[in-house]
């Protein structure tokens, strides 16, 4: 007789499979400290034999209070902070925060800093896509050489974002009406040349990993979302468009300059770990593509509208202002009283609120598949509990 | 005990090459150091950066990154603690077998950093398990952790293991494990432990 | 896309007993009827609303309203509540957004909203954080715990109202709020022994 698991503090039962092999069921907890866990993230596990049949997402060994702390401080102070939210992508923040204060502060930005911010922010597609490959292959257990690829290619972008904002990781670059720096003709001809090179790797990556055997088998069918659902469940980002739903903001909004450029928003078909892998690939050559076009037609003119930083203040209202970042749509939710600083100030986390259909996609799979599934969502903790 | 360096040199030159069990125990162990793949926020980015190609911590001989405490000797400390976190912390350190090192990396390992106003964020991994190094920075680059590496390194150099200053592993009177904090209804219980952490009392101003 | 007050009459057209307020770019709904505003927008056919993207939490403590009437001074006093903010958007139309707000009864306790979670998904986690950081207990939500702060903690760390505990080592410079607090904590350091003159 197979026992059924009876959890009455979580209050749910689950009883085994009725097959030939007796199994029993098993509660494991994975995390905060595992490897494949991209960070201090925890899912407790329910497993019958190897097959997952329960999984439930446990947050908040990250959550660093970021918007109580960007209520406590100006409107300036915050910008610096939202590098830290998803720290692969820290342009992609700053820009997301810079357009919501500026949809509400009324602030236009001149031409060439909506350029260099979209430079920037394809650059951070960039690193941030080929650097989800390195991670998703480490999961399914090529452990370390695609990801030393996808890192040496990395550093070469960050060198760029060092040569214009002075750091690596935590640009802190963005500012309200333009960028903090204006770049000079060395660091565009440097560009170009990183863009110029970057398919060599994309075809080399895709060399390595796309066709390969191993991968094909690891991937394909396993984590599927249907396209409803999806939608329902708010998804964004390459994990929506995976699944076949045409709905990129640079499109739909065209904010920036996006609306000039020409691009196109690649879509998957099935919606497994696989397309969601290959919808990357092929956001990075369309990201190539943008970077192409702006830095050949990037104008001269001021890099930034001219706002008074010091004593910066917001007319009273409220604004939601979203970009797509590489991991989806990253929205701010700004209310402002008309003081120096904001009253309320929400992020909407991309990653955060993909994790919500994170059980969906694995019950029924092998426990070594959930982690593939969870590294094809591509979370980074910092932007999940803030 | 300590060689003459004078005989050493003469007795190399001879072919022979003397030392004694701690200087040849020490010298395996710094260059064998195997960090514990504790990775907490964004430092921990920087920190795979510095064992990719271009840092390439395995120069040092600390590229082997394990997932497991029990094989590990080295923790980088790499992020915000938070006091979610920091039970989970202490505990992983209480699984490391002795000799343990601990590095401190970034702003908010130390202190709490940019977040340390922030009511889930502990202000400094310090407060519960002892340190060997800080790294400043926010985040620190590569290069900064390879430095801290090597400062670890030379304070492995000197270590004892016996005398009145050897090694914890060696000494019986001092204790195994660190008391692991508890969560409460509106902190972490206790929220430090005195054994490790004692905050400097206040200097007030004088009235003039 | 329609403008918002197109959108009102359609809905009070609709739904006979909803009554929908004006406010910025924003529709405000009652308790009641939330859930019905969420599924029209959801199920209509112009609007097809079948994303919501954003739900944010906010928390108002109780304020007083000067205005000048008539040559006199009115003070109005606003009770404190907790309001949440949908924003919807469509992934078919690719229009959007329409803004909710929904307003709780006071802020006492945990008071409660409606969950719109049996219609989207998406607000599944987004509803979990509003309950642990401000309290909002959201009625038929499939699985309402707290998902940041551990389960034993007790307080909603992002009212205004919060007091974080007082663990700041010692400051350099203590000053203000930090230094009040430090007083009442840390001991200052023992007096230095007089000198005989």
């Amino acid at each position: 007789m197979i026992q059924p698991l009876t959890m009455p503090e979580q209050g749910y039962t689950l009883t085994p499979k009725e097959d030939a092999i007796e199994t029993q069921m098993l509660e494991v907890s994975m995390g905060p400290h595992h490897p494949s866990t991209h960070g201090v993230f925890r899912m407790d596990v329910v497993l019958d034999g190897e097959e997952v049949r329960r999984l439930k997402p446990v947050l908040g060994y990250l959550h660093r209070n970021h918007e109580q702390l960007a209520e406590k401080m100006n409107w300036l102070g915050s910008i610096p902070f939202t590098d830290r939210l998803d720290y692969f992508c820290s342009m992609t923040n700053n820009w997301a925060y810079c357009l919501a204060v500026e949809q509400l502060a009324g602030i236009k930005v001149p031409e060439r800093a909506e350029y260099i911010r979209v430079i920037m922010a394809e650059l951070t597609r960039l690193q941030n896509h080929s650097c989800q490959a390195g991670f998703l292959l480490s999961d399914t257990g090529a452990w370390g050489t695609p990801l030393l690829y996808a890192f040496r290619e990395r550093e070469k972008i960050l060198d760029l974002f060092e040569a214009a904002s002075g750091a690596r990781m935590m640009c802190n670059y963005m500012r309200f009406g333009g960028v903090r720096a204006d770049v000079d003709d060395d660091w565009l001809a440097a560009a170009r040349k990183v863009v110029e090179n970057y398919p060599c790797f994309i075809d080399e990556l895709e060399a390595l990993i796309t066709g390969n055997e191993i991968l094909l088998a690891r991937t394909q069918k396993i984590g599927i979302l249907p396209r409803e659902l999806a939608i329902n469940a708010s998804i964004t980002g390459p994990m929506l468009r995976a699944s076949g739903v045409d709905y990129d903001i640079r499109k739909v909004d065209r904010y920036g300059i996006y609306g000039r450029l020409d691009f196109r928003v690649p879509l998957g078909e099935v919606g497994d770990v696989y397309d969601r892998y290959y919808v990357r690939i092929l956001e990075m050559r369309e990201s190539v593509k943008i970077l192409q076009q702006a830095l050949r037609d990037i104008p001269e003119g001021p890099s930034d509208a001219g706002v008074k930083m010091r004593n910066f203040k917001v007319p009273v209202g409220d604004g939601y202002g979203r970009i797509e970042g590489p991991k989806g749509e990253l929205g701010f939710y700004l209310v402002s009283d008309g003081s120096t600083r904001p009253y309320r100030y929400h992020v909407r986390a991309p990653s955060f609120i993909n994790l919500t259909i994170l059980e969906d996609m694995c019950v029924g799979h092998k426990l070594a598949d959930a982690m593939v599934i969870l590294g094809s969502v591509d979370i980074v903790l910092g932007e999940v509990d803030r | 005990m300590a060689i003459d360096e004078g005989l050493k040199s003469e007795l190399r030159k001879a072919g022979v090459f003397v030392t004694t069990v701690e200087d040849l125990y020490n010298w395996g162990r710094k260059n064998s150091i195997w960090p514990l793949q504790f990775g907490l926020a964004c430092c921990a980015i920087e920190m795979i950066a510095a064992a990719c190609s271009r840092y390439d911590m395995a120069r040092f001989g600390a590229e082997v990154f394990r997932p497991s405490p029990r094989q590990a000797d080295l923790m980088i400390v790499a992020g915000t603690v938070t006091k979610k976190m920091a039970p989970l912390a202490v505990r992983l350190y209480n699984q490391m077998p002795e000799p343990k090192y601990v590095i401190a990396m970034g702003a908010c390992a130390i202190s709490g950093g940019p977040f340390k106003e922030g009511y889930n964020v502990l202000k400094g991994i310090d407060r519960y398990i002892p340190v060997d190094v800080h790294i400043p920075g926010c985040p620190p680059r590569p290069e900064a952790l390879l430095d801290a590496l090597i400062t670890l390194q030379k304070r492995i150099e000197q270590d004892h293991l016996t005398g009145k200053h050897r090694l914890r592993a060696y000494d019986k009177e001092q204790k195994a494990e660190w008391p692991v904090p508890e969560y409460g209804e509106h902190d972490l219980e206790p929220p430090s432990n005195p054994d490790v952490w004692k905050p400097e009392p206040m200097k007030r101003p004088e009235a003039k | 896309m329609e403008t918002v007050d197109q959108i009102k009459d359609r809905i009070e057209a609709a739904l006979p007993g909803v009554r929908l307020a004006i406010e910025g770019k924003s529709l405000v709904v009652d308790r009641q009827h939330l859930l019905d505003v969420a599924r029209f927008l959801k199920t209509d056919s112009e609007l097809a609303m079948d994303y919501v993207s954003n739900l944010c939490a906010m928390d108002w403590l109780p304020s007083q309203i000067k205005t000048r009437e008539c040559d006199r001074e009115v003070v109005r006093n606003l009770p404190g509540h907790l309001e949440v903010v949908y924003d919807f958007y469509s992934t078919a139309k690719k229009h959007g957004p329409v803004q909710l707000r929904c307003r709780t009864e006071g802020r006492e306790g945990t008071p409660s909203l409606p969950s719109i979670t049996p219609l989207f998904r998406g607000a599944e986690f987004q509803e979990r954080e509003a309950f642990d950081l401000y309290g909002i207990r959201f009625e038929g939500h499939p699985d309402l715990r707290r998902i940041l702060m551990w389960d034993g903690f007790k307080d909603f760390p992002m009212r205004k109202d919060y007091r974080p505990p007082d663990d700041y080592e010692w400051e350099p410079t203590p000053h203000d709020e930090v230094l009040q607090q430090t007083k009442k904590h840390w001991p200052a350091p023992p007096p230095a022994p007089v000198k005989p003159a």
